[in-house]
């Protein structure tokens, strides 16, 4: 095999962990609360001037900028919940796609107000490990494994535990938690903290791949939703599967033509897909 | 136990229930029965807390229950087998049987007392790690009160455990009921199954559109004339 496309597989496997993270986090809330955040990668966002302003503006190591990062996401995503869904979680879909749409222009804005329209870098070089005649960044290779880590606490936090277990239990049968003790308005609330988590610990994988701008969430924003819905909407094995596809299509399809090309690919096949299986790969009929 | 009193509920400007007053003492099995659309359910699912009260008093063991939170009310010690069973689909049998241990209080004890419903349904216990949604009625019926007993309540509320089951698994259940009344649960039951039910409990209501009409020891509805030709079919 070509050694330059070995590479581009090698690079989308890596990619799609981050979208896988991203995926899984708005696929929790989905799933969960039943409201799609549009604004998700504007937290994102968020956590990378977080993360810049911590460590390149005030010296703050990395370690601690990182989890601080990732606590203050997980703070925002409380505060979207209590501000913004949950006095309009009874109303129309279109309310609720507007109110977090609008979120997502007041936090573009509100971070160009605080730090204008410049690419910003936190100026971290991080080496290229050579294997063989394979050349692969460090900060994807960390950015991938730290995705899958973080993916599998989640898991076996769902898993094991009684508000882990309520959470998925949630999505099947609403009405009745209260018979088991449950104040859903708590658990939609642990989901908010979760699902910012998730954005926050991808806000500190990307800032060591990409430049933060007030419009980098458009970059992550659109394919994680693509991706969602590509996997089915609320299923977290679905966006998994599916952050693998279409980011093996934007890695090895750029290889072929042009990233920008390739971004059109996952767009076709996004739309193709709506269009033959609507409730997406793992989603279930409604 | 538990004092109803005067009690009306509905939906939107529908009124199901109106001046429903009853009673059941500790260590007793009370049966309600009446015909569809009568309000059983909706009785059922105010006492719970599933929804709420327009008027009347709901006493728990002395505690009004318009002054718990929904989500507390299974702490007092009232659980709720639901209409249609309502078990997690997508969740195991065992996990089924946790989210029934949720609250605070029963968490501790969660693994003597699935020990326990496993030892009451040693079916569940084979099927601890199927999904719940996979499994026959019956088995989903047992999943469901073992479900309920996992908070250890003081109180069981049963609605219709028997519907839409096959005959022999009807009686199944209903010998179920029987052990649950034995390891000395205090039961109100909601059943069609007028007949049956009259055999295990001590006493009944009868409630009519929305509010209770005959009520007695099984021994008397079973000999009333009116119940027995509406009901028993004699
Ligand atoms: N969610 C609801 N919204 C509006 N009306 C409802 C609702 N649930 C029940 N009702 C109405 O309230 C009345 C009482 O219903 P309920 O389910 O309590 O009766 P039931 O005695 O349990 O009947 P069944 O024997 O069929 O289970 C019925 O007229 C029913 O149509
Ligand atoms: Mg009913």
């Amino acid at each position: 095999m070509d050694i330059f496309l070995l590479e581009a597989v090698v690079n989308g496997i890596l990619l799609g962990g981050v979208l896988a993270l991203l995926a899984l986090g708005l696929n929790l809330i989905f799933g969960v609360i039943d409201v799609v955040w549009i604004a998700y990668a504007e937290l994102v966002m968020c956590g990378m001037y977080a993360i810049y302003w911590l460590y390149a503006v005030h010296g703050v190591p990395l370690f601690l900028a990182a989890p601080m990062a990732i606590v203050f996401v997980a703070i925002l995503g409380m505060l979207v919940h209590k501000l913004i869904i949950s006095p309009i979680l009874g109303s129309a879909p279109i309310n609720q796609l507007l109110a977090t749409g609008g979120l997502l222009f007041f936090l573009q804005s509100f971070a160009t107000l605080l730090f204008g329209a410049d690419f910003r870098n936190i100026g971290l070089r991080l080496p290229i490990i050579e294997i063989g005649d394979l050349f692969i960044s460090f900060a994807r290779l960390m950015a991938f494994s730290v995705a899958l880590l973080g993916m599998v606490v989640l898991w076996l936090f769902l898993k094991r535990t009684y508000v882990g277990t309520a959470i998925r239990a949630i999505a099947q049968d609403r009405e009745i938690m209260v018979l088991m003790g449950v104040d859903p308005k708590r658990v939609y609330l642990i989901t908010s903290a979760l699902g910012g988590g998730l954005a926050g610990l991808a806000s500190a994988l990307l800032v060591l791949q990409y430049d933060v701008h007030p419009f980098i969430g458009l970059s992550f924003g659109p394919i994680t939703f693509m991706i969602c819905v590509l996997g089915g909407l609320g299923s977290m094995i679905g966006g998994f599967v599916a952050a693998f596809i279409m980011s093996q299509i934007i890695s090895v399809g750029g290889f072929y033509t042009s990233i920008e090309l390739s971004y059109v690919l996952a767009f076709l096949l996004f739309i193709v897909m709506i269009f033959v299986r609507p409730q997406g790969l793992f989603g279930v009929k409604s | 136990m538990l004092e109803v009193s005067g009690l009306e509920a509905g939906y939107g400007s529908f009124r199901a229930l109106h001046d429903v007053s009853l009673t059941v003492a500790a260590g007793e099995a009370v049966a309600v029965v009446g015909p569809n659309g009568a309000g059983k359910t909706t009785l059922m699912r105010t006492v719970s807390g599933l929804l709420g009260r327009r008027a009347g008093r709901i006493v728990f063991e002395g505690t009004d229950l318009a002054t718990v939170p929904p989500h507390r009310i299974v702490e007092l010690g009232i659980a709720h087998v639901p209409e249609n069973r309502r078990l997690f689909p997508r969740l195991t049998v065992e996990e089924n049987l946790k989210m029934g241990a949720f609250s605070p209080a029963a968490r501790p004890h969660f693994a003597e007392r699935l020990e326990w419903v496993y030892s009451l349904f040693p079916r569940m216990r084979e099927r601890r790690a199927q999904v719940a949604g996979t499994m026959s009625g019956g088995e989903q019926q047992m999943c469901a009160i073992g479900r309920a007993l996992m908070s250890k309540p003081k109180l069981l509320l049963m609605d219709e455990p028997s519907a839409g089951l096959a005959p022999v698994i009807v009686d199944q259940v209903f010998d179920l009921v029987r052990r649950i009344r034995q390891e000395g649960f205090t039961v109100l039951i909601v059943e069609q199954n007028v007949r049956q039910v009259l055999e295990l409990v001590d006493r009944a209501y009868v409630l009519e559109v929305g509010t209770i009409g005959k009520s007695g020891t099984a021994a008397e509805l079973k000999s009333d004339p009116a119940i027995r030709e509406a009901y028993l079919g004699i």
